[in-house]
């Protein structure tokens, strides 16, 4: 797993290579994350994956940098898997916020939630 | 050496990647619908790897949202899919824009095709391969508004000394080291960073496109 990391990191460095360090989002764990959620489940359970993204979330303010789109969505998601509703629907909302072009898409998903109980998508 | 060799590659591939570049790509499309957010489909697989859509999906957030758009999360999106009836992602390369439009309220919609995928050996080196295409079509009217090859090989530098039997060594640790470490997403990174970022036949910059100064254009 720290492979993994340590390749992603070799990436990060080669591609900055090839253009610019420079990244306008803070980037952290979420695609590394999003691997895992595929390839090995187990090792990221949604608690773990809250835990990871909030520490992005807060690593991102100290590099004074945005967090990507999608990170709040994502984050919402794994609310929403743990069982925890409340802070499911505050990350997607501040996805909207943040992005507002993610608009539709969340309230679709937070309004599925209210009819349903179940997961943030069920039907 | 081994350092080098590795940097000689890298070398290679930004040289090919600058010139390879025959004749500008025709934006007129992409700058008259002018998307501001992106759907990632997951791509669909003609390779053997079972495994490639998804490994692709978790490489083409990023370089995407730094290129200047919204990004839709790619993996909500799938849930979301998954639990909506449409369980692979042959399926969903299957929705209607206007189902797309109606549901998600994307600009544009990426659809990528993976058509070789994996760990292969060439001259006696572990490679991780990739190569398919993708293409970026407006949800709105359909038309397409860019398209690229993405094609990339990656390999795990393993070969610390010289000689043909270091070489073989070499390609047996890291055919080991493959196993275990999956090259693939690099492979992904370094395709989508050609295709994406080609001087003049990448993907145009977004709306949400910031420069290091903070700028919204270069130069």
């Amino acid at each position: 797993m720290n492979n993994i990391k340590l390749y992603l990191y070799a990436a990060a460095l080669l591609l900055s290579g090839c253009a610019t360090t420079y990244t306008q989002y803070y980037w952290g764990d979420y695609e590394s994350l999003i691997y895992q959620t595929y390839h090995s489940p187990n090792d990221v359970p949604p608690s773990v994956q809250i835990d990871k993204l909030n520490i992005d979330i807060e690593k991102a303010q100290t590099a004074g940098k945005p967090v990507p789109p999608g990170l709040y969505a994502h984050l919402g998601l794994m609310y929403a898997a743990d069982g925890n509703k409340e802070l499911a629907i505050a990350a997607l909302t501040k996805e909207k916020e943040l992005f507002p072009d993610s608009g539709k898409f969340i309230d679709g998903l937070i309004k599925r939630s209210s009819t349903y109980s179940q997961g943030i998508a069920s039907e | 050496m081994s350092k080098n060799i590795l940097m000689m590659a890298i070398l290679a591939m930004v040289f090919i990647s600058g010139c390879a570049t025959v004749q500008p790509y025709n934006y007129s499309a992409l700058t008259k619908a002018a998307p501001h957010s992106i759907l990632v489909l997951p791509p669909l697989n003609s390779s053997v790897e079972v495994d490639a859509p998804y490994t692709y999906l978790s490489t083409i957030s990023q370089p995407l949202a730094e290129k200047g758009y919204y990004v839709f999360p790619v993996s909500v999106v799938d849930s979301f899919l998954k639990e909506n009836g449409l369980p692979t992602p042959a399926e969903m390369n299957g929705i209607t824009l206007d189902k797309i439009d109606e549901i998600i309220g994307a600009d544009a919609v990426l659809y990528v095709h993976i058509e070789d995928w994996g760990q292969k050996y060439r001259a006696l080196l572990s490679v991780a391969v990739v190569k398919g295409h993708i293409k970026l079509v407006s949800v709105k009217t359909g038309e397409l508004l860019w398209d690229s090859v993405i094609q990339a090989e990656y390999s795990p530098n393993t070969n610390n000394s010289a000689g043909l039997i270091g070489s073989l060594v070499g390609a047996v640790v890291s055919q080991i080291a493959g196993e275990v470490v999956d090259n693939t997403p690099l492979a992904a990174r370094l395709a989508n960073d050609t295709a994406i970022n080609s001087e003049k036949t990448g993907l145009l910059d977004g709306p949400y496109k910031r420069y290091k100064d903070g700028a919204k254009t270069s130069k």
